[in-house]
């Protein structure tokens, strides 16, 4: 889960990262009010910034100084509800202004390649990072991180020293390192970007803006994390699997799709979307129940695409390893059950693995008219994506 | 022949009085696999019977090797003890761990997989279906039934694809087919698994299927080019998958260009691999090849 700027900011607050004092808005009276309570620390002058999770803000004209509370009341009106990048803007941050001496670039992430983590550190910073790292790599220093060691004392002062940073300045940088370090730790991060860490011109060195990834895997042990969710962004459908614990992401097409396994589920939409061709449909989503298909979780993901309405037909294709097939078949006669009226869309099912024949002789039996069984997945794969054009 | 399991293994499980670790254990034993023990420590010195079979459970990884012998351990423990039962794994240094719990938090899998790096254990996972030398041994959640003992290696990523890919080819059969997870830090990788299965010599091809995410297979491309002599053919699920968005796996999200199916499958060909578009496409490739290496 990508956070927000602002609450970024507030997470490094947490755990001692110094940053600029910012507070949000979702109207301009509101930015308004923020900026006489923010900018009485800063001469008035404040930053209102659109809360977007996405870069470049700044070119975009997401970004803009104020030298008044009026000032920042009118810019906030004008980025409120802006378009950057397809993300409307519905929150600002007005945070305190600062002299910025210096810009610098520095973030920990994980590192797949090396199974490791990496800290990417830079005296080149504000600028697109990705661009620095093509043009000039020589000035983004590059470090890994042991996952059990992780950034110490000696491997901030590393940092700091590959950076070029001079004696004053890492001695300055070395501690807010190892904070940002107890961030990635502490909250389970996979991404920690601060761009630009700024020194003042009074020498203090600030998170200006801040970037965190979380891993979701790890909730179970973070409380606080669910609430950073943002909930406005999230399809109505993709929030009601998620309430029902459904892995579902919706996408743009007609055949519903429902199968055991993220990769198969992956490969199911590939053939969909190749034997869906000739007719011009595409798979209208991802759907994976995992392991225990029950009736009610298949009847749940049933009702998800069921309920979108640019589905024609219904792929049901699982391969039973844990889940055995008589389940999934259980599962769904038990869905059509539940569903009873509201199911109308045609459901073309393959079963093949562990109990397949029982799995489909169940299916025989229930005769149900909705429900066409094939014996391959390619065969399936057409079958719904004919049906659904023919709708 | 086979790589990293064979009739020999001695296996321990790690969670075994467990929902899951019960309903496979019992699903292990019927696939043959020679399973010495459970690991416990609140039920040590008890037995549980599963499949028709009294199983001691143990204290620790290490009492359990002690008693049994044994050199494997597959650990279906609940995502958050994963890390400590991998340690614990490691420091008993048993061979073999397979990973099969889903849902680690990659921070505990970081940590485990560096504390396991030049010591014994070769970590299979986590998140991961397993390993299965057909009718020798079943080291985690494939079913046995899927097919026998034959010429063809099988790597992958996804649990689901490699049940799937096994059922295309299972009138050839495999040596041994193992799952390696889909999460973004696993202990083992393709190149390791193309690596053995290129110096076993029962191997005679081999399937490799990725997925989108991660650069995991344009790495092992670039591995098969310089090392690999044995014919391999290739399938990666997900080239009609929309950008930044997760699908399902951790691991199974592109961002920008890189990780995408269409750049893993050119870097693949491009290392002479065939790249199959669908897993049927990917068999019939397959099939090709075996029919050409049994003319020679």
């Amino acid at each position: 889960m990508d956070l927000f700027e602002y609450q970024a900011r507030d997470m490094f607050e947490k755990h001692g990262v110094p940053v600029l004092a910012g507070k949000t808005a979702t109207t301009a009276a509101e930015a308004k009010a923020a900026a006489e309570e923010i900018g009485a620390k800063s001469g008035g002058v404040t930053v209102v910034k659109a809360q977007v999770k996405t870069g470049g803000r700044g070119k975009a004209g997401g970004v803009k100084v104020a030298k008044s509370a009026d000032e920042a009341e009118q810019l906030a009106g004008e980025i409120l509800g802006m378009d950057i990048k397809g993300h409307t803007v519905g929150t600002v941050m007005i945070a305190q202004g600062a002299k910025i001496a210096e810009e610098y670039y520095f973030s920990i992430l994980l590192d797949r390649a090396n199974r490791s983590y990496l800290a990417m550190s830079s005296k080149e910073g504000g600028m697109d990072i990705e661009q620095l790292a093509v043009e000039r790599p020589e000035a983004l220093a590059k470090i890994e991180i042991d996952p059990n060691v992780g950034i110490d004392d000696a491997k901030a002062r590393e940092i700091a020293t590959a950076s070029g940073f001079d004696d004053d300045t890492a001695a300055k940088v070395v501690p807010v390192l190892q904070k940002l370090w107890e961030v990635y730790r502490d909250e389970d991060a996979t991404l920690v970007e601060v761009n630009p860490l700024v020194k003042t011109e009074d020498g203090e060195i600030i998170a200006l803006d801040g970037k965190v990834t979380l891993d979701e895997n790890a909730d179970f042990r973070h409380e606080d994390h669910e609430a950073l969710e943002d909930k406005s962004a999230t399809d109505p459908l993709e929030a009601k699997a998620k309430e029902k614990n459904l892995n579902y992401v919706k996408l743009d097409g007609q055949v519903g799709i429902i199968g055991n396994g993220a990769g198969l589920v992956m490969s199911t939409l590939d053939v969909v979307a190749y034997a869906g061709e000739q007719y011009g449909v595409k798979p209208a989503n991802f759907l994976d129940i995992g392991g225990g298909a029950n009736a009610q979780v298949m009847a749940d993901g049933l009702d998800v695409i069921l309920n979108d309405e640019q589905v024609k037909s219904v792929f049901v294709n699982v391969f039973g390893g844990i889940t055995a097939c008589d389940e999934v078949a259980n599962g769904i006669k038990g869905a059509l059950e539940i569903l009873g009226d509201e199911a109308t869309k045609p459901l073309v099912v393959r079963l093949d693995g562990n109990n397949v024949l029982e799995g489909r002789r169940i299916l025989d039996e229930l005769n149900h008219p909705l429900v066409t069984q094939v014996d391959t997945m390619d065969g399936a794969a057409a079958k719904a994506a004919e049906l659904a054009a023919n709708k | 022949m086979s790589i990293f399991l064979n009739a020999d293994s001695k296996i321990i499980v790690q969670g075994m009085t467990g929902g899951m670790g019960s309903k496979h254990t019992a699903l292990m034993l019927e696939a043959g696999s020679n399973i010495v023990g459970g690991v416990n420590a609140r039920k040590a010195g008890t037995t549980a019977e599963i499949g028709g079979k009294e199983l001691p459970v143990f204290g620790s990884v290490k009492e359990a090797m002690e008693a049994t012998g044994a050199n494997v351990s597959v650990a279906f423990v609940p995502p958050a003890f994963a890390k400590d039962a991998a340690i614990e794994a490691i420091d008993a240094e048993i061979p073999l761990l397979v990973v099969i719990t889903e849902g680690i938090p990659v921070k505990d899998t970081a940590e485990f997989y560096n504390y396991s790096k030049g010591k014994k254990t070769r970590i299979i996972g986590p998140n991961c279906p397993g390993i299965i030398t057909p009718e020798e041994s079943l080291a985690g959640i494939t079913p046995h039934t899927i097919a026998g003992k034959g010429p063809i290696g099988l790597v992958s990523k996804s649990g689901t694809l490699t049940y799937q890919m096994m059922y295309e080819l299972r009138d050839f059969g495999f040596t041994t087919a193992i799952g390696i997870g889909g999460d973004p830090v696993i202990g083992t990788t393709h190149i390791d698994a193309l690596e053995a299965f290129e110096a076993d010599p029962d191997t005679k091809a081999i399937v490799m299927i990725g997925e989108i995410g991660g650069d995991a297979e344009e790495r092992a491309a670039a591995y098969i080019k310089e090392n690999v002599t044995k014919p391999v053919v290739g399938y990666v699920a997900g080239f009609t998958a929309p950008e930044g968005k997760t699908m399902g796996h951790a691991g199974a999200i592109v961002s920008g260009s890189s990780g995408t199916a269409a750049a893993k499958k050119e870097a693949l060909e491009a290392a002479g691999v065939k790249v199959g578009k669908t897993p049927s496409e990917t068999a019939e490739l397959m099939r090709e090849i075996m029919k050409g290496l049994e003319q020679a």
